[in-house]
């Protein structure tokens, strides 16, 4: 049936690859048994950094998935994109031959694009002194490489394009094509976030920031001193409730809700107002009061202020229900993932409505009273949520949350 | 034509498209070889990297093949040497 604001959308599709593993199957399983992905980065000479971790995506190699000659033109963040969507879409068994491909969207997130490409021309010519980068390098740099690369490589025609909102890229990107499905602008869409922010210019621009760890990401444990830097893509095929139940396809479960807000304020400094606005906005539109949710995959970056700011969020809009509310940062083990960051975290939502398990806030050592919540501290919880909310809350200001829904 | 030059050529060519440096000759066409665009532009950027010259747009324009491509680098070359002269 459809809700007074349109259709109903479901997840149909899921494609995954992170630090916890290759696909969808295994980063649940590392999502629910809380394992870490971070470990010293190894893809890039560290000496000199003030931090070491981050949680890399070691199992990708490019050449199981691209022709050699290919390689060299799709930025390993476009690569991951390209790998998730085939994913995707291969599980949701989604027909992409003849005329229907026209009213498939895509629709991806990145915070960084192809900056590592950018990185390694720049260190060409400022370092070695050559007069010019690899011909190749806008087009491997350009922030939309990772929804043409998945145009081209499945044949999709419909309206494709790329929203860069930082750490809410790819939240962002879901929420834009849910209304598009949800409105009959497209019939599927094809959406998520991706990101490979691993190079020695990204690396010391991040540093710099003093947001970065020293240790592992501690999300709201007393003892947190930043976030961990990680990679990978997860994109998501969303179609129309009626039309995957006619097909007879698996649904992993129904996004009910986007909403979206601006702090205005700062550009680094997170407000309280901010994100109560954008929760707010998700429930609204998913036409929910705040009493029904049950799980928050919360942005919980494991910095200082972050986490301290939203918990003073969730209670301020939750009020006495925050008390119910079971809290979670994925960020603890897939590691933030800029762009990509939304869409690992809305899998890992999808999946814990649908699994009945939530998964936990991992490297947790001691309670905050500036976070206190049920942040669901190292070990799963068994628990049926009917409803979730995924957080994004990105640098400048910019707020992003989806609302799902188990499919029962 | 001045015959390393051309091996030299070739080779890149071999690179750039990861094709057996035996399937090019000095008469293949880019045509032949399924060069588009973006490899004409990849040869061009190793050439010059590879013999330390600049092929000025014009130049570049005019390279379908590898018996252009070895004459438009054996002139930027001479020029380059006689300006050095």
């Amino acid at each position: 049936m459809p809700t007074p604001s349109g259709r109903r959308v479901v997840v149909t599709g899921t494609g995954v690859l992170c630090a916890l593993g290759s696909n969808s199957a295994e980063c649940w399983d590392a999502l629910r048994e809380g394992h870490s992905g971070i470990a010293p980065i190894q893809s890039v000479e560290m000496t000199g950094l003030r931090f070491r971790n981050g949680a890399e995506a070691r199992g990708f190699r490019p050449e199981d998935h691209f022709e050699a000659s290919r390689c060299d033109l799709i930025d390993r963040f476009a690569q991951f994109a390209v790998v998730a969507a085939r994913q995707a879409v291969s599980e949701a068994g989604l027909d992409l031959s003849g005329p229907a491909r026209a009213r498939v969207a895509v629709i991806t997130g990145t915070s960084m694009g192809g900056q590592t490409s950018l990185d390694r021309g720049f260190a060409a010519i400022y370092k070695e002194g050559k007069p010019r980068p690899h011909p190749f390098t806008i087009p491997l740099t350009m922030y939309n490489a990772g929804a043409s690369q998945i145009s081209m490589d499945l044949g999709i025609t419909g309206p494709a394009y790329t929203i860069s909102t930082a750490c809410a890229s790819a939240t962002h990107a879901i929420g834009q094509a849910y209304w598009m499905v949800r409105s009959g602008v497209v019939e599927a869409a094809l959406c998520g976030g991706s990101e490979a922010p691993f190079s020695p210019g990204i690396l010391r621009a991040w540093e710099a920031m003093r947001v970065v760890t020293p240790d592992v990401c501690r999300p709201f444990s007393r003892d947190r001193r930043g976030l961990t830097l990680g990679e990978g893509g997860a994109m998501l095929v969303l179609e129309p409730a009626w039309r995957a139940v006619a097909r007879g396809a698996r649904i992993l479960g129904e996004v009910v809700g986007f909403g979206m807000s601006s702090d205005a304020s700062h550009v680094t400094q997170p407000s309280v107002e901010g994100p109560v606005a954008a929760m707010a906005a998700a429930l609204g539109d998913a036409q929910i009061e705040p009493t029904s949710v049950d799980y928050i995959n919360a942005h919980g970056t494991g910095t200082p202020v972050n986490d301290a700011t939203e918990t003073r969020a969730i209670r301020r809009l939750f009020g006495a229900h925050a008390e119910k509310l079971a809290i979670s940062s994925t960020k603890s083990t897939h590691g933030h993932a800029l762009g990509a960051a939304g869409a690992l975290e809305a899998f890992a939502t999808l999946m814990a409505l649908r699994e009945g398990v939530l998964p936990p806030t991992i490297s947790f050592n001691e309670a905050d009273p500036e976070c206190d919540l049920d942040v669901i501290p190292n070990v799963a919880r068994n628990r049926q949520a009917e409803f979730g909310l995924s957080n994004s809350f990105a640098f400048g200001g910019l707020n992003a949350v989806l609302a799902f829904r188990r499919w029962a | 034509m001045d015959e390393s030059l051309a091996t030299k050529v070739i080779a890149e060519i071999a690179a750039v498209k990861r094709i057996p440096i035996e399937s090019i000759t000095i008469d293949s066409t880019f045509e032949e070889l399924a060069m588009d665009s973006l490899d004409a532009m990849n040869l061009l950027f190793s050439l010059e990297e590879h013999f330390g010259i600049s092929i000025p747009d014009e130049a570049a324009n005019s390279i379908k093949d590898i018996r252009s491509a070895v004459a438009g680098v054996e002139r930027i070359l001479a020029e380059k040497n006689s300006a050095q002269g």
